[in-house]
């Protein structure tokens, strides 16, 4: 156990790595999130009827979910590299849990994201952002989003063990930046026509976003909070149980 | 306990191995005595990194049976990777960090006590000192390859496999990591390396072994290779035959195993 903790240490530490190496990777992560905010703001911004006196207020968690899923292609995008440079076979050929190569790249994520995320949220108090959420409220908000991440790097594994070119490895997550915006990131459902709104009404982003909106305003949140809960554990049990039979397939 | 101690090495009966309908291994039988360095000689296709890949661990056989320092690889996979190292076909470096910090990841993986004096030593060792400090992503061919094979050395575990670690090098630095692999059978490792060089098989190895068709088709030293010469050959030939004409009389053909269903009809598809 304590061995696997530190192989893990050193793996992490070398992912982290990489990361510090190319900050890139985090600015183009927080770069296209942060231009659709101050294109919703300040272009689309007059013309959307959000109900709400702010708008920035409105969209931010929107934005920073779309901050997450494009993020984490960064993951498909190393673990890619690792399995085709054949370092992933030097790991496995190793006496270290197979398991925590991929659990340091999953954690590099982790980190990765949070920076994305802070990065983003700083441009939007500096947009007029402002929050009477207590510390709780911001912990559970934290929590949600860890927990998103996770999801989504579980399921940004498999195309990172599988993929042919680099290309195959990200393409995997526009669908995923494009989530939210079939949700109640941007406009209320309600604006939306029949079957649209059916499908807003009922995927993860929106319980998520909606949940994280009333958690940053200081409202209730109520069952919408388990729901989306739900959605990310479930979601993330999925993408680990597939990304192990992925591995164990393509990996003996 | 005591089969550990008596059938340490590696020993090979009867694998196999197919790739879909490619049947690339078809009944290996190999035994690779501790502290010996045996060269696995093969074309391009007989499946040499194949072999070198189910005996690390990282591919399954289809049947037959595989031990490394006394533990089944299929069965025992963890303390077989406890007793190996490998060096891949192609070097498996990271380029994003710097010489010294790929030693030392490998130094700490492998849990030695001082992983900063491992590395230092390597570097030395291997004559990477002076770019230790840049990232590989710089590093010549040449260079990336003696890192790999540094990397390999750290913790000596008892049997290290080498697939054709001197491709690609120049004459010197091949000189280099044949003492180095000299040095680790000295040490008592036990090295099983395939190679396309002859001379390099004839420099080295204790014994070596023909993969052909899917089949180790002769194994012994280089005396009693030479002996199974026909004599013929011999009487016209002056010089001691050279392994590369005892390897070309033994596979025979002109264009041995691109495809291992080639004349061999056993079980084929
Ligand atoms: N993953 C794979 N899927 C399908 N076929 C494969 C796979 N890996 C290897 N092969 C095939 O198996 C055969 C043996 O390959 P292998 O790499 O073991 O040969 P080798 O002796 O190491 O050759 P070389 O000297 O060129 O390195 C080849 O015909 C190769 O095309
Ligand atoms: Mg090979």
């Amino acid at each position: 156990m304590s061995t696997y903790l530190a192989d893990s240490a050193a793996l992490l530490g070398r992912s982290l790595r990489h990361v510090a190496r190319s900050p890139d990777t985090i600015i183009t992560t927080a770069v296209m999130p942060i231009a659709f905010m101050l294109l919703f703001v300040y272009v689309f911004g007059g013309a959307i009827d959000s109900g709400t006196d702010s708008y920035v207020a409105y969209l931010l968690p929107g934005i920073l979910i779309i901050t997450i899923a494009s993020g984490v292609s960064y993951t498909a995008f190393r673990l890619f590299n690792d399995v085709k440079s054949g370092i992933f076979e030097r790991f496995q050929s190793m006496p270290i849990a197979r398991s925590s190569v991929l659990w340091a790249h999953v954690l590099t994520s982790l980190v990765a994201n949070l920076v994305a995320v802070a990065v983003v949220l700083l441009v939007a108090v500096t947009m007029g952002f402002r929050s009477p959420a207590g510390p709780l409220a911001w912990l559970m908000v934290g929590a949600i989003l860890i927990l998103f991440t996770l999801a989504l790097t579980w399921i940004a594994v498999i195309p990172g063990l599988t993929a042919t070119s680099v290309e195959g490895a990200s393409a995997f997550s526009y669908p995923l930046i494009l989530l939210p915006f079939v949700s109640s990131a941007f406009v209320p459902t309600e604006t939306m026509p029949g079957p649209v709104r059916a499908f807003a009404e009922h995927q993860p982003v929106t319980s998520i976003v909606n949940t994280i909106r009333d958690l940053l305003n200081a409202e209730p949140v109520g069952s919408g909070l388990v729901v989306a809960l739900a959605w990310c554990v479930g979601v993330l049990a999925l993408a680990v149980l597939a990304a192990g039979a992925t591995y164990r397939r393509r990996f003996r | 306990m005591t089969l550990a101690t008596q059938q340490s090495g590696i020993r090979v009966r009867g694998l196999t191995k197919s790739y879909r309908d490619l049947e690339v291994l078809r009944g290996i039988d190999l035994d690779v005595v501790p502290g010996s360095i045996v060269a696995l000689l093969g074309s391009n296709g007989a499946g040499k990194t194949t072999l070198v890949k189910i005996l690390a661990t990282l591919l399954v056989a289809d049947s037959g049976v595989a031990e490394v320092n006394g533990f089944n690889t299929a069965s025992e996979s963890a303390q077989v990777r406890a007793s190996i190292s490998l060096t891949g076909q192609f070097a498996a470096v990271d380029e994003i960090l710097t010489g010294r910090e790929n030693l030392t990841l490998v130094a700490r993986l492998r849990h030695v006590a001082d992983p900063a004096g491992v590395a230092d030593e390597l570097l030395t060792r291997f004559s990477l000192l002076e770019a230790a400090g840049r990232r590989v992503a710089t590093y010549s061919g040449g260079m990336r390859r003696r890192l790999d094979i540094a990397m390999s050395m750290i913790g000596n575990p008892p049997v290290a496999f080498l697939d054709e670690p001197t491709t690609g090098l120049d004459p010197q630095s091949r000189t280099e990591v044949w003492d180095c692999i000299r040095e680790l059978a000295g040490a008592g490792t036990t090295v099983l390396l395939t190679t396309q060089y002859l001379d390099e098989a004839e420099q080295l190895a204790d014994r070596i072994a023909i993969l052909h068709q899917g089949r180790i088709i002769v194994t012994g030293t280089l005396a009693e290779l030479t002996r199974l010469m026909p004599p013929t050959r011999i009487e016209y030939v002056e010089k001691r035959p050279t392994l590369e004409e005892i390897f070309l009389a033994l596979v025979g053909d002109a264009h041995p195993t691109h495809d291992p269903r080639g004349a061999d009809s056993t079980g084929a598809d």
